[in-house]
C-alpha cells in the first residue's frame, strides 16, 4: 500500500518551469510517477516537455487540481515565494504538499504551518528542505533518486537526504514500502511521529528505520511515541555525535544548544524504549537486515 | 547568526525599546573617552561589559562598574583580550550605570516542538533562565499569524507576575520586541534582565538576538552584522566560495555531500580514530548534490589549507549526480588544483557509493591520482583515513 504516495497519486509541480522544477519533474515522470501538470501563474496555458510527454502549466493550484484531479503537489519555487506557494496549495485543499525548497526563513514556515492548522490540517505538508517521498515501484515525488532501491516492506523516515539514499541503497535487496524525507529544518510539516504512525498502520510495512540528527527533541518525542504506539520493529540512527555546540552543520535545525538535542540523549531515549540504534549507517542497515531475516 | 549585546541593543533602540546609553570601544583609550562623555552627561557610574557571544560574562569577570573615566580605562584594559569560555574579548560596551529596582526576564523564541512561537516572561530575572523554577515562568504561545498586540503583550507581562508599576512599560517593550522578532527575522529575542529603574522606567539592560541566516535574501542589513573579525580564516574563505564549511580541531579532513551524511561521516571517523591515537575529523564540509569539478577543487583547497589535516576523506553518495560524474569531478579537481599551483600533498581516501559507483571507481582507478586510494564502504574508508592521519601525525 505504501504511505501517502501510491501508484494512483497524481502529482503537480509548483515551479515546474524553473530549472530544478523541470529537471526533477522529468526525473519523476521517468521513474513512473504520474506528473499531470504544473503551476506558474505567469506561464499558464503553456506546456512543458517531460521527455516525450507534454504536461500542461496552470495558473493556480486550484485550477490544476480541477483539471487534472491532482492530489499531490511538489514545491520547487525559490525561497522568497515558497510561503505563498504553500499557502495557495493549502487553500486549494490539496491532500499532500511536499516542499523541496531549501533555505526558507523559519518565520515563513511558521506562518504556513499555522495556516495549515487554521484550515483544519487537511493538507499534509512534508518538508520544507526535504528530498520528498518515494514509494519504490509505485511513485516518486521529489528529488530522491528512483533507481537506488527496490520495492519491499521496510518503511524509512529521515531528517537527512543523503542518509536516506545511503540506507535505501544498502538495503536495496530487501526493499522499501515508502521512504519519507521529512527535512532538517526547525519547523517541518511532517514529523518522525507522523511517519511512524502511518507505517505502523500500513499493512505493507513490516519494520521501520528512523534516521535522526542533533537539534530539537523530535527523536525523544518519537521514542515516547514508539513506546506507546508502535509494535513493529524499529531501528534507529542518529547523526551528529561529534558536532560542536552552537555550530550549524548545514541543516538549520541541526544545532545543539546546551545539553538539549545532543545525539547521545537521542540515542539513549530510543534505546530505552527498545529501539536498536546503529553506531554507523552501515551498522544500522545490518540491524535492519537481521530483523527482516528473522521476520521471514 | 547570534548578535553581540551591543548589536542587539542598537537594534532594540531602532525599534524604540529603551536601553541604557552607551557605545562600543575596541581599546582602553576609546573606553575612557566614552566613559568621560557619559560622566559629563550626568552618569554617576559606568559599566564596562565584555562583548562575547556566550553567557556567564559576569561570573568570568567580564562585566565591571567604574566610578571614573580613569577606572573605566583600567577595567577595559583588563577585560579586552580576556578569554571567556573560549571566546576572546575584542571589544567592550561602555554604558551608563542603571539604578536597578527590580529585574525581570523576557524572551520571544521558536518553539520547535509545537511548531510556533513562544514568549517567556517572569518576575525572576537577572539569573540564568534555566535556574528559574518552571512554575515561575509564564510560557505563552504566540501565533505567527495574529502575533502580538497591546492586549496580548499585557497578558504576557501579567502572567509573568511583573509588578503593577512595571506593567505599562513592559507591555510597550514586549510589543516593540515582537516587531524586532518579526521584522528582523529573528529566532530568538531575549532580554535578561529587563529592569525597572528606581525612577520607575522599564529598560532592556541586556540583549540577546539570533537572526535567521535563511532570511538573508530579504534582510540586506544583516550582512553588516556578521562578525568577520573573529571568524576562522578558513571558514571565511570557504564562505566566500559558497561552501558550507565548519572548522573543527582534528586531523582527518572531510568532504562529503549532504549535511546528514557529512555529520555522520564525522561521527564514523571519530569512532574509527579511537583506534589510531584519537584521530578526529578536522572539519565539516558539505559540497552539496552537484559535486562539480570546481566545487570539489574549492573544497579540497580549503580542507588542504588546514595545516592540521593529515589525511582527507572524500565520502560521496552518488544519487542524482551519479558516481561517474563525481569521479570525473575529482579527477578534474586535481587538474584544477594543479593549475592553481596547489598540490595534493596528503593522502586522500575516497568512498564512492550509489548510482554508477562501479563506473566511478574505475574512472578513479584509471586516473591513478597520486596519493589517492579507494575503499568500498564508509566504515572501512573512515578507518583507513584515520589510520593514515595517525601515521602522518
Amino acid at each position: 500500500m505504501a504511505i501517502w504516495l501510491t501508484e494512483n497519486s497524481k502529482i503537480i509541480v509548483q515551479g515546474i518551469t524553473g530549472s530544478e522544477g523541470l529537471k526533477h519533474s522529468r526525473r519523476m515522470h521517468k521513474a513512473g510517477s504520474q506528473v499531470v501538470g504544473g503551476v506558474n501563474a505567469r506561464k499558464a496555458g503553456q506546456t512543458v516537455d517531460l521527455g516525450g510527454t507534454e504536461a500542461p502549466v496552470f495558473g493556480t493550484v486550484k485550477e490544476a487540481m480541477e483539471k487534472t484531479g491532482a492530489d499531490v503537489s511538489v514545491v520547487f519555487v525559490p525561497p522568497a515565494f515558497t510561503k505563498d506557494a504553500v499557502i495557495e496549495a493549502i487553500d486549494a485543499g490539496i491532500p499532500l504538499c511536499i516542499v523541496i525548497t531549501e533555505g526558507i526563513p523559519v518565520h515563513d514556515s511558521a506562518v504556513f504551518w499555522a495556516h495549515a492548522v487554521a484550515k483544519g490540517n487537511k493538507t499534509r505538508i512534508i518538508g520544507p528542505n526535504c528530498p520528498g517521498v518515494a514509494s519504490p515501484g509505485k511513485s516518486n515525488a521529489g528529488i530522491i533518486p528512483a533507481d537506488i532501491t527496490t520495492p519491499g516492506r521496510i518503511g524509512l523516515v529521515s531528517k537527512s537526504g543523503t542518509l536516506t539514499y545511503q540506507m535505501m541503497y544498502e538495503l536495496r535487496d530487501i526493499g522499501f514500502s515508502s521512504c519519507i524525507g521529512i527535512g532538517g529544518d526547525p519547523i517541518i510539516g511532517t514529523t518522525h511521529i507522523d511517519a511512524l504512525q502511518a507505517f505502523q498502520e500500513d499493512p505493507e510495512t513490516d519494520a521501520i528505520v528512523m534516521i535522526g540528527e542533533i537539534g530539537g527533541d523530535a527523536e525523544e518525542r518519537a521514542a515516547a511515541y514508539i513506546e506507546q504506539h508502535v509494535t513493529k520493529p524499529v531501528v534507529g540512527y542518529v547523526a551528529g555525535f561529534t558536532a560542536p555546540e552552537g555550530k550549524t552543520m548545514g541543516h538549520a535545525g541541526a544545532i545543539v544548544s546546551g545539553s538539549a538535542g545532543t545525539a547521545q540523549a537521542k540515542k539513549e531515549a530510543l534505546e530505552k524504549v527498545g529501539v536498536r540504534v546503529g553506531k554507523t549507517p552501515s551498522e544500522t542497515a545490518r540491524l535492519m537486515r537481521e530483523i527482516m531475516q528473522n521476520l521471514k | 547568526m547570534d548578535l553581540f549585546e551591543h548589536q542587539a541593543k542598537e537594534l532594540f533602540a531602532e525599534y524604540g525599546v529603551p536601553v541604557p546609553t552607551g557605545k562600543v570601544a575596541h581599546t582602553p583609550q576609546e573606553a575612557r573617552a566614552i566613559a568621560a562623555e557619559l560622566f559629563a552627561a550626568g552618569s554617576s557610574k559606568v559599566v564596562v561589559k565584555a562583548q562575547v557571544k556566550t553567557g556567564g560574562r559576569g561570573k568570568a569577570g567580564g562585566v565591571k562598574l567604574a566610578d571614573t573615566a580613569d577606572e573605566a580605562e583600567t577595567l577595559a584594559n583588563q577585560i579586552l583580550g580576556m578569554d571567556i569560555k573560549g571566546h576572546t574579548v575584542h571589544k567592550v560596551l561602555v554604558e551608563e550605570g542603571s539604578a536597578i529596582a527590580k529585574e525581570f526576564y523576557f524572551s520571544f523564541l521558536l518553539d520547535r516542538a509545537n511548531r510556533t512561537f513562544l514568549s517567556i516572561c517572569t518576575v525572576e530575572g537577572g539569573v540564568e533562565i534555566e535556574e528559574v523554577a518552571h512554575d515561575k515562568l509564564a510560557m505563552i504561545p504566540v501565533s505567527p499569524i495574529t502575533g502580538i498586540d497591546t492586549v496580548k503583550a499585557r497578558e504576557i507581562a501579567k502572567a509573568g507576575n511583573l509588578p503593577a508599576e512595571a506593567l505599562d512599560g513592559a507591555t510597550e517593550i514586549i510589543e516593540r520586541l515582537w516587531a524586532v522578532f518579526v521584522d528582523e527575522d529573528a529566532t530568538l529575542v531575549e532580554v535578561n534582565p529587563l529592569i525597572l529603574t528606581a525612577a520607575g522606567e522599564v529598560k532592556a539592560l541586556d540583549g540577546k538576538v539570533t537572526l535567521d541566516d535563511n532570511a538573508g535574501f530579504r534582510q540586506d542589513a544583516h550582512e553588516a552584522l556578521e562578525d568577520k573579525a573573529s571568524a576562522d580564516p578558513l571558514e571565511a574563505k570557504a564562505k566566500a566560495k559558497d561552501l558550507n564549511y565548519v572548522k573543527l580541531d582534528g586531523s582527518v579532513g572531510i568532504i562529503g555531500n549532504g549535511a546528514g551524511l557529512v555529520m555522520s561521516t564525522l561521527d564514523v571517523v571519530a569512532y574509527a580514530g579511537e583506534e589510531f591515537g584519537g584521530q578526529k575529523p578536522a572539519n565539516f564540509l558539505d559540497i552539496g548534490g552537484g559535486a562539480s569539478a570546481e566545487v570539489m577543487a574549492n573544497g579540497m583547497e580549503i580542507v588542504l589549507g588546514d595545516p592540521d589535516v593529515k589525511s582527507v576523506f572524500i565520502n560521496v553518495f552518488g544519487g542524482i549526480t551519479a558516481g561517474d560524474a563525481v569521479a570525473n569531478g575529482i579527477v578534474q579537481a586535481y587538474k584544477l588544483l594543479g593549475e592553481r599551483g596547489e598540490t595534493v600533498n596528503r593522502p586522500v581516501v575516497v568512498r564512492l557509493d550509489g548510482n554508477n559507483a562501479e563506473l566511478g571507481r574505475k574512472i578513479l582507478n584509471d586516473a591513478a591520482l597520486p596519493g589517492l586510494e579507494q575503499v568500498e564502504t564508509m566504515d572501512d574508508a573512515a578507518r583507513r583515513a584515520a589510520q593514515l592521519a595517525g601515521a602522518g601525525a
